[in-house]
């Protein structure tokens, strides 16, 4: 895949659809093109975050560990960024990520993807969005998980 | 040392000086015979005197003397020789005189000039002596370039004086003396004139100079104040950048210099103020000649004749004692800088020069107790650090001191290091005060490191075996030109004071390391290595270094072994996809056109990186191939990509590190390189700006870059121009690549490149560290890992050993402590760089390395937490100076006090 064909995946990317593709391409040049066939593992919980993943093609599975073991609570498809929480909060990983097919992936390093939020405004008002989502979704989650006690 | 400059060049050289002194004297009479020669050859031979008759000759190399009481002796009554003849011999004699007098000269020159040098040698060497002698405290005082700068800079003007110390004033002295008594048997009245003049140029001249040996010490003084702030600046600059005081420094160094200006500028208007009234006295005798000695002769006093013969000896006064008196400022001037280095170097409490002295044979070990007997110790503001304190460290004993901020611990231990002297009280060895032990006990059985470490500029193995370094203990056997060096070294080193110990002997003390050799030595430098958890990072070190090939011979050797175990094992474990192997008749994808281009590595400047593409010959292989063309559309491609990219972009961006092609600061030159190369063909272009677009076209990845720009044509174009480049590489070229070969050892390329033969491809991020424990395990397996820290020994530290880390410096001291293997350990704080996971592991490896082999030292350890003390016999606990809790870590747990308030 080219470099040409990476900025139309990443224009696909909800987080990214707003920024020019010149920027993209310049963001596609600058992050590392990795690969990983099934099994082997992104990331895992507990790692120092230095890394968002934006995946290109393939599927991965998000794993959380717990007393009986890792347990899968969601997956990504491609044109899904993963591991951008981490970078944000200077945390560590919150999950395990584990390429669930043969997987292409665009690795930002975290001192870029920092410097993209603060030149472009746009990306960090969608990040801002995405998050605010993610966290009405697992209110609700908390609320029918307690109402279901 | 000896305050007077004249009494240390006459105790070290009046046998010198009186030698050549001898010289000179003898050398007058040559001297004084070619002024007479002149005479007798005009005289004779030329205008004729005696040889009045046609025919008539002269005796020639008659000697007669005549003898008191005897009469006239003759001793040989000459040759008979005609005018002519005459004329050639006296000629001859006088161009064989100016051949002695030239002789003489050199001999003289030469003789005071090694004079010089020889006590030049002297003063630095003694006062390097005696900077090694000077007590700890002096060295709180003193900035190390100002010492530098006097050992260097300030004595070096002796050297030139000391050859004329002595024998230049007896000369002038005399010529000038001559001169004098001349003028009175001519005339007693002008004689008074001139000695009249003579007097108060002697006396007037050195006052107006003592100003000038004011200025020159001051002048000396604020030099050497520069050059030390100079060092300070360099040794901080950390500090200058940070917090943004250059122009501070800017000012204080402006000011230093308009200071220095000023008093040499003060200098120069009285040096020259006095040369100028010295020449007018010296002119003024003439006058008074002229006027009193013409009135004396109007008045019939004093006939012409005496006149002119005063005014022609007055002639040869003026030189001489112009000489004198210069002479006699490089004395002052060169007397005051003796002085000035002199005071620096008087200090009183010098050590003793027997507890430094030479010890060839090993101390027995220290088996008596290690203690404090009231010692109270102060900083340099008098404050206490500690205050009476007295305890005993048993042989055997591990120790923990515990410490709180104003504890005092660290005092201890530097007391006990000896780095610091006691203000009451003392530190003793059993009986024996530790202050008077020879080095040669306290350096060899005991050690000492501490969070302040000093390494010098020298390879990490240097700076690890340099406490070993106690005495040379191998004699050296030297053949043939190399013999006849060091006998002639030997030789000058004495005469010029200095010690004959040979530097190139081994020095290395083995058997206090537990080795017999420099074979087994390893042995133990692992060891410590590991038990300080450096060995990984030297390792690292190693692989990323090019070895030595004339020390690291096995690698090399089995370089096709490794590269075979590495390629099983990638397969073995699934990786093979992380490395692309290079190989002879194939592209590879992860490395740079360039790279396959060349496959080789650029020994010498003429085809690495940016000069490959400029390369005439290199040029001219890639036309015959046919991809001058091809690499110059994809160097224009690759420079409009990158400029669109990164144009935008402020030059300080962090995203430049991504771009392999051009830095940020060629960016504006490539974008007006394209706007005049854009719509040009490339036959117009000129070879300058093809080499320019081409070489980045060199430096591409397809799968890091992804402009799609390479095709399978296009790579096996490149395979074959490979193999031309080679097939006809001109022998100027030949040392400038080292070309990959499987079986064989690349010493220009690093020891990882050489071991992978590849390169790891870009899209496994974690990829190179996986590659490099692989590559550790096969190392190991096949037994040179131990080559490898060897490689990675050869490490330069840099200077004050800034090329490492913090951490890796103290980690470094420890070790360098432990392979002494000492009866007394004393750890002053010495890993407070590191985190305390890693302090704890550090702290157990180096207790169980001291105890390894039934040795059993007596361990004293300041700790940073006092967690750490578990791990010891013995717990020691100050406050404020004071001893307050001793005993076992169990008991002083149970207890109430400060210790156990400090581990909660």
């Amino acid at each position: 895949m080219l470099l040409k064909d990476e900025v139309g995946m990443l224009q696909r990317v909800p987080l990214f659809s707003a920024i020019e593709p010149t920027k993209l391409k310049l963001l596609a040049f600058t992050s590392d093109r990795v690969s990983y066939s099934a099994g082997q593992i992104l990331f895992r919980q507990g790692d120092e975050g230095d890394a968002a993943y934006v995946i290109l093609s393939g599927r991965a599975d998000i794993l959380v560990d717990s007393d009986s073991g890792p347990i899968k609570v969601a997956e990504l498809e491609s044109n899904s960024i993963v591991g951008e929480i981490a970078i944000l909060c200077n945390s560590s990983r919150t999950a395990t990520v584990r390429a669930a097919s043969p997987l292409e992936a665009l690795r930002i390093r975290k001192d870029h993807f920092l410097r993209l939020m603060r030149e472009f405004p746009e990306m960090t008002i969608e990040i801002l969005r995405v998050l605010a989502d993610r966290l009405s979704h697992t209110t609700a989650d908390l609320i029918d998980a307690r109402s279901a006690k | 040392m000896e305050p007077s400059l004249a009494r240390y060049i006459w105790t070290h050289t009046k046998k010198q000086q009186l030698w050549i002194l001898m010289i000179v004297v003898l050398s007058m009479i040559p001297y004084f015979m070619s002024f007479d020669l002149p005479k007798l050859i005009v005289n004779g031979p030329i205008q004729g005197g005696g040889f009045e008759q046609p025919g008539a000759t002269q005796p020639f190399m008659r000697l007669h003397y005549n003898l008191p009481f005897i009469g006239e002796v003759q001793f040989f009554s000459g040759f008979q020789l005609d005018r002519k003849e005459t004329l050639f011999a006296l000629s001859v004699v006088f161009l064989l005189l100016v051949i002695i007098n030239g002789l003489f000269k050199l001999y003289i020159n030469t003789y005071k000039g090694r004079l010089g040098e020889r006590m030049l040698r002297r003063i630095r060497f003694d006062l390097v002596d005696r900077v090694l002698r000077f007590p700890p405290v002096y060295f709180k005082r003193v900035k190390s370039a100002e010492v530098a700068t006097m050992v260097k800079d300030e004595v070096e003007p002796l050297g030139g004086f000391i050859g004329d110390a002595f024998v230049q004033p007896v000369l002038l002295g005399g010529q000038a003396l001559t001169a004098m008594l001349f003028i009175m048997v001519q005339n007693l009245w002008l004689g008074m004139i001139a000695a009249v003049i003579v007097g108060i140029q002697i006396v007037l001249i050195p006052r107006m100079r003592r100003r000038l040996i004011v200025l020159g010490r001051e002048r000396q003084l604020t030099a050497r104040a520069l050059s030390g702030r100079v060092g300070e600046i360099v040794d901080g600059i950390g500090a200058v950048h940070v917090h943004d005081t250059s122009n501070y420094e800017r000012a204080d160094i402006a000011a230093r210099l308009g200071l220095i200006f000023k008093i040499r500028f003060d200098l120069y208007q009285w040096k020259f103020m006095v040369k100028f009234l010295n020449n007018f006295l010296a002119q003024v005798t003439p006058f008074l000649f002229y006027m009193i000695g013409g009135y004396l002769v109007i008045q019939g006093r004093l006939d012409v004749g005496q006149l002119v013969a005063v005014i022609g000896a007055y002639k040869d006064l003026p030189g001489p004692m112009k000489e004198l008196i210069d002479w006699d400022q490089a004395r002052q001037d060169v007397q005051v800088k003796y002085q000035q280095v002199v005071e620096q170097f008087t200090a009183e409490d010098l050590i003793a020069p027997r507890i430094g002295a030479l010890t060839i044979d090993d101390p027995a070990p220290m088996t008596n107790p290690l203690s404090a007997i009231n010692l109270s110790m102060a900083d340099d503001g008098g404050a206490m650090l500690l205050d009476r304190i007295s305890l005993q460290v048993k042989p055997g004993e591990t120790v923990a001191l515990v410490s709180t901020t104003t504890g005092g611990a660290e005092a201890l231990a530097e007391a006990f290091a000896r780095l610091n002297r006691p203000d009451s009280g003392r530190v003793a060895s059993g009986a024996d005060d530790l202050l008077e032990l020879p080095e040669a006990v306290t350096g060899r059985r005991m050690s000492y490191a501490s969070s302040d470490v000093f390494l010098f500029q020298a390879s990490l193995r240097d700076n690890l075996l340099y406490g070993l370094k106690h005495a040379p203990l191998t004699s050296m056997t030297y053949d043939g030109a190399a013999a006849d060096q060091r006998r002639w070294s030997i030789d000058e080193a004495r005469r010029s004071g200095n010690p004959e110990l040979d530097i190139h002997s081994d020095w290395i003390n083995y058997a206090s390391a537990g080795a017999t050799g420099p074979h087994d030595l390893f042995e133990a430098v692992r060891r410590v290595l590991d038990a300080v958890v450096l060995s990984r990072d030297i390792l690292d070190l190693g692989l990323r270094s090019s070895a030595d090939l004339t020390r690291h011979t096995e690698l090399a050797r089995r370089i096709v072994e490794l590269r075979a175990a590495l390629r099983t094992r990638l397969e073995h474990e699934g990786l093979s996809g992380l490395v692309a192997p290079f190989e002879p008749g194939a592209y590879n994808k992860e490395a740079t056109i360039g790279q396959n281009l060349l496959f080789g590595a650029a020994a010498g400047p003429e085809l690495a990186d940016r000069a490959l593409a400029a390369n005439p010959y290199f040029a001219s292989v890639l036309k015959q191939a046919g991809l001058d063309r091809t690499f110059y559309e994809m160097g224009m491609e690759i420079a409009e990509q990158a400029i669109e990219l990164f144009a935008d972009l402020p030059p300080d961006h962090q995203f430049f590190q991504q771009l392999a092609f051009m830095s940020a600061e060629e960016i504006p030159a490539y974008e007006s390189l394209l706007q005049r190369l854009k719509n040009r063909p490339y036959e117009a272009v000129s070879e300058n700006d093809r080499a320019m677009i081409i070489t980045l076209s060199f430096t591409y990845i397809e799968p890091r870059h992804r402009f799609g720009l390479l095709s399978d044509e296009l790579m096996s174009k490149i395979v074959a121009a490979r193999n031309r480049f080679y097939e006809n590489l001109p022998p100027e070229l030949q040392n400038a690549v080292e070309r990959y070969d499987p079986a064989k050892y690349i010493a220009a390329a690093t020891v990882m490149d050489n071991v992978l033969f590849g390169r790891v491809g870009t899209n496994h991020p974690d990829a190179p560290d996986r590659i490099r424990s692989i590559v550790y395990d096969i190392l190991d397996e096949l037994g040179l890992y131990a080559e490898l820290l060897d490689v990675g020994l050869d490490f330069n530290v840099g200077s004050g050993g800034r090329r490492l880390t913090g951490g890796q410096r103290q980690k470094l001291d420890v070790a360098r402590a432990l392979i002494k293997r000492p009866d007394f350990l004393i750890l002053n704080r010495p890993l407070s760089a590191l985190d305390q996971r890693m302090q704890d592991k550090v702290l157990r490896n180096v207790l169980e390395e001291a105890r390894r082999d039934g040795h059993s030292p007596a361990i004293v350890w300041v700790v940073t937490n006092p967690a750490m003390a578990m791990m010891f016999d013995r717990v020691i606990v100050f406050d404020s100076g004071r001893l307050v809790e001793d005993g076992t870590h169990e008991t002083l747990l149970a207890g109430s006090g400060i210790f156990k308030e400090l581990l909660s």
